[in-house]
């Protein structure tokens, strides 16, 4: 555990005045706010210590008790025994050494712990009270996960967060989850934790909004005299209905087989199939005589 | 119009213990929208984080309307770039 000097800081020599120190903290707390510094740990870390060199400077009592002992913090208590029994006893005192103890940490730092103990930090006051930071995080999911509404557990910053995922989320959609971000200053309310999902495809069809496109191979005969084919979707295989006829690159939509809405329950998108007319080959003899007549006959 | 949630301007700001004339003034600055509900005036829920990120901005750095203005530009901007930089970091992965 090391001296914190709050006066350098702040930027302030010792003989700053209350408003010195009041517009020394509003300029650097501007500057270095969470708010105005997305996603930067160092930023919120300098920020937590303006706030705590604040705390103790703008309060004329804790200033006192830094400013007398100061870099001897870990003595202070020991330096007050020695000088009361220094005035007991003249020629007392002296030679002692005192060893730093281990304390316990918090938003503010071990030294300030120390030095005012968890009692020190102010209450009250709105400009007193910070939010702490806010996190960001990616999310990859399947495309079929994203076809439901499912729970899933995650693991920020050592802790289980169970949420739960609505149907039809989005490629590079945020979600805010309240209070998950970083812990508030000086008892001020937790930040937000925002969770952007990459959404991995995992199927064979192409997802635009809330419709999905899909390409079927159908045979040569099919598309010319009509017939059945099955065709998947994400719900399950369904069976389409082929006109005698069909020309290659044909689309079909097939209503309500197409993806989920967002927080629209029970509510999907279109499928949009297009017909791949496939030709058929390693034809035989027959075949191919077949065709010729064909041929001929156009 | 967006279909999200509604929440009431009376209610946030007596949830956060503020005026309401300083939403008023937001709404007139054009950095947020407000809707007239059954007479109520009410905010979508979507705007939720940017409101509160101004309320922040404003009661704790004592910053006033123009400057939140223009921070709120420069945070969009800021973000973007994060965006396309963690982007490129991430195609620039694949490659090495």
């Amino acid at each position: 555990m090391e001296f914190v000097d709050y006066y350098s800081i702040l930027g302030l020599d010792k003989n700053a005045s209350q408003e010195d120190i009041k517009k020394a903290y509003r300029k650097l707390a501007r500057k270095h706010h969470p708010d105005v510094n997305p996603n930067d740990p160092a930023a919120s870390k300098k920020f937590q210590q303006i706030n705590e060199a604040n705390e103790v400077l703008s309060d004329p009592e804790k200033r006192k008790k830094y400013d007398q002992y100061g870099k001897d913090w870990a003595h202070a208590d020991q330096f007050e025994q020695a000088r009361r029994s220094q005035q007991q006893q003249p020629f007392g005192g002296g030679g002692q050494h005192f060893s730093s103890e281990d304390f316990g940490g918090g938003d503010f730092s071990e030294f300030f712990e120390s030095l005012f103990g968890g009692q020190g930090r102010s209450r009250g006051g709105r400009s007193a009270k910070f939010r702490g930071q806010d996190y960001e995080s990616e999310l990859k999911i399947n495309l079929t996960d994203a076809y439901t509404t499912h729970k899933q557990t995650l693991a920020i910053n050592g802790k289980s967060i169970r949420i739960t995922i609505p149907a039809g989320i989005e490629d590079g959609q945020k979600i805010r989850l309240k209070g998950h971000g970083g812990e508030g200053v000086n008892g001020g309310p937790a930040g937000d934790l925002y969770i952007t999902f990459s959404i991995i495809n995992n199927t064979g069809f192409k997802r635009v909004g809330n419709d999905l496109y899909h390409t079927q191979d159908i045979d040569l005969y099919t598309a010319l005299l009509g017939g059945e084919v099955t065709v998947d979707t994400l719900s399950g295989k369904v069976k389409l209905k082929v006109k005698p006829e069909t020309q290659n690159g044909t689309k079909v939509r097939l209503k309500e087989k197409g993806f989920a809405v967002y927080k629209e329950e029970g509510k999907f998108g279109d499928l949009y199939v297009t017909m791949n007319v496939k030709l058929p080959t390693n034809l035989t003899e027959k075949q191919k005589e077949l065709f010729k007549q064909l041929s001929e006959m156009k | 119009m967006s279909t999200g949630h509604l929440i009431a301007v009376s209610e946030f700001c007596t949830a956060h213990q503020i005026e309401i004339t300083f939403i008023e003034s937001l709404a007139q600055q054009g950095l947020i929208t407000i809707e007239t509900v059954n007479e109520q005036l009410s905010i979508q829920d979507t705007q939720l984080p940017s409101l509160e990120k101004m309320v922040r901005l404003h009661y704790d750095l004592d910053i006033n309307l123009e400057g939140i203005e223009t921070i709120v530009h420069l945070l969009e901007r800021v973000e973007a770039l994060q965006h396309e930089m963690y982007e490129l970091k991430k195609k620039m992965g694949l490659y090495e």
